[in-house]
């Protein structure tokens, strides 16, 4: 894929996460407007989903971002685009944390922080018993999840077993629910901790199509390490009354606000 | 299929149930936690090293583990003390395994009192309180190793979570093979005057000695050796309970939550009853011998048979 068609394809999966969770008048905005470009290199570029066994698989461990893979899945048509309105409705399949239980395309169920990580290691694992050598598992953490003892459980448990098959996002944003995470438990030298368990370690800007590119190739090119790209994002990137404050981790807007949202999205979009 | 009856220790019965199975299918892995020698679990990771993980020292991380594997397709039997696999994971076996949907079959060892040495840190009482929260999940503790062997081999053909509570030392020899059902209790004894539930191979054996005492003083008590703790023998318990009025219920660990409330529970919306309970009730355990911990908690023939006569006065 070409990087405009990505950008065309990142630009319309944010103008439909922003429609959803301003359909439903809530939802955690800022971090699934972080990992955007990440999902969507993803599932236009990456990821061989063809096959449904021997294939790669994505498991969104920050699963309150839900909204942003559903934005996903229901444009590459694991289901009808209607249920996007649904968003928290009783009875609907679409939960504001992934639920593998109700969402086709949900690889693994998220929402305690932590836990889509060990369940990642062991989707790897899988995949390496089942011989299935060309997939690979990945995941997406938070900086403020990382703050999580699971994630470095499931880090030394995944160097340990060398599942360079296994290649994992941190979204590095800066932020969590209440505030800026190097106000609340520091995560500095994310990449330090990660070399430090053994991991093969890269930091991107994680908007940037070009440099997500080099750096999932790379993490493929080496074999002896699981991988760990860190992300560079702005939380709530593209909904720009998100992006103005620091409370923006989940935040209450009508349709109308989405509609002017987006439009504001695009203008700036075209500079 | 293994033969069970010279085993000299429960862990032994454990490990022959999930090597059979391991050869029967090649889904089934096993996981362990730094605890492999104690169970015997390096026995599995011999006849089938590729299907063996050893996690370490991080129970949380095993269990999420063990449900990305379910998700690919395999059948994971995890291994950690009963005090680990209950409040130290308990996050992961609500979400990653139960509210995920998938399947992993959680051996707790030394349940209650039975850890003895390694003391009240090492002591689960709350394990079966904690594991009945979760919506689907079946809980057995057998009492002997056929019923062991027998029940493991069952719970692998449930494809539904399961939290396996067990003693690794010591050993009974009380049923034959393929004698123990999944989710139906054994009667060991018929009597008309009060019926008494035991579950596992310490409460079992008690039980077993003090209605021999209690006949012997003309009371005639029920025995059931509730080996399927989850989903509840209704059924049996209702019909002994309608035929005694009394239940007296032995439990390795605490009442809230636990078999006895459980019981109460069900029967008191059924029928008239009058029931008394041995449990831990309010104590956190202490470190002991096997004799001493059974006097401190209650968990002694006499104290049974005295707890039987004063229930049905």
């Amino acid at each position: 894929m070409d990087n405009s068609f990505l950008k065309d394809k990142a630009l319309a999966i944010r103008e439909s996460t922003i429609r959803t969770i301003g359909n439903f008048g809530s939802g955690h905005i800022g971090g699934a407007m972080s990992i955007i470009e990440m999902l969507t290199f993803l599932y236009y570029e990456e990821m061989n989903l063809s096959k449904k066994d021997d294939r790669d698989r994505f498991i969104c461990s920050k699963g309150h971002a839900g909204p942003a893979v559903y934005a996903v899945l229901a444009d590459k048509g694991y289901f009808p685009k209607e249920w996007l309105s649904t968003l928290n409705q009783g009875g609907t399949n679409l939960p504001s944390h992934c639920d593998m239980r109700k969402t086709p395309g949900i690889d693994f169920t998220a929402g305690s922080l932590g836990q889509g990580l060990s369940a990642a290691v062991g989707i790897a694992l899988g995949q390496r018993l089942k011989n299935y050598t060309n997939s690979y598992t990945y995941a997406v953490i938070g900086d403020g999840e990382s703050q999580e003892g699971e994630i470095w459980e499931a880090a030394e448990s995944a160097s340990s077993w060398k599942l360079n098959n296994l290649i994992v996002f941190t979204d590095r944003n800066g932020q969590q629910l209440d505030g800026y995470t190097k106000e609340i438990i520091n995560m500095d030298g994310l990449e330090k901790r990660w070399e430090g368990f053994n991991w093969f370690v890269q930091t991107i800007n994680g908007h940037n199509f070009d440099e997500l590119r080099n750096a999932i190739k790379k993490a493929k090119n080496q074999k002896e390490k699981p991988s760990m790209i860190i992300m560079n994002t702005i939380k709530s990137k593209g909904f720009i009354p998100g992006e103005r404050i620091v409370a923006n981790h989940s935040m209450t807007f009508d349709l109308n606000v989405a509609e002017k949202a987006i439009e504001e999205l695009e203008r700036r979009e075209r500079i | 299929m293994t033969d069970t009856s010279s085993l000299t220790n429960m862990k032994d019965a454990v490990m022959a149930a999930i090597i059979d199975l391991g050869k029967e299918h090649d889904d089934v892995v096993m996981l362990d936690s730094d605890l492999a020698s104690c169970l015997g679990s390096n026995a599995f990771k011999e006849k089938f090293p590729n299907r063996f993980f050893n996690c370490g020292i991080a129970e949380a991380n095993m269990i999420g583990v063990g449900a990305g594997l379910s998700s690919m397709g395999f059948t994971p039997f995890a291994h950690t003390f009963g005090c680990f696999a209950s409040r130290r994971d308990y996050d992961q076996m609500f979400i990653s395994i139960g509210y995920a949907g998938q399947t992993l079959h959680l051996i707790g060892t030394d349940p209650g009192v039975t850890a003895q040495y390694n003391g009240g840190t090492h002591m689960p009482f709350e394990d079966i309180a904690l594991m009945r929260q979760i919506p689907g999940l079946t809980i057995v503790e057998p009492s002997d190793a056929e019923s062991c062997y027998d029940l493991i081999k069952q719970i692998y053909d449930t494809k539904r979570p399961s939290y396996i509570r067990v003693n690794r030392k010591g050993i009974e020899h009380r049923y034959k093979r393929g004698e123990a059902v999944l989710g139906k209790g054994i009667v060991l004894n018929e009597g008309k005057d009060l019926t008494i539930v035991a579950t596992g191979a310490l409460l079992v054996s008690k039980a077993v000695e003090a209605i021999q005492i209690l006949k012997s003083k003309g009371i005639d008590a029920t025995l059931i050796d509730l080996h399927t703790i989850r989903p509840l023998d209704t059924g049996l318990i209702e019909k002994y309970a309608t035929k005694t009025k009394k239940v007296l219920v032995l439990e390795n660990g605490r009442y809230c939550g636990g078999i006895g409330e459980m019981i109460a529970g069900y029967l008191t919306q059924r029928i008239d009853v009058r029931m008394s309970f041995i449990n831990v009730g309010e104590q956190f355990g202490e470190v002991g011998n096997i004799d001493y911990l059974c006097n401190t908690f209650g968990f002694t023939v006499d104290n049974i048979v005295s707890k039987a006569i004063a229930l049905i006065k």
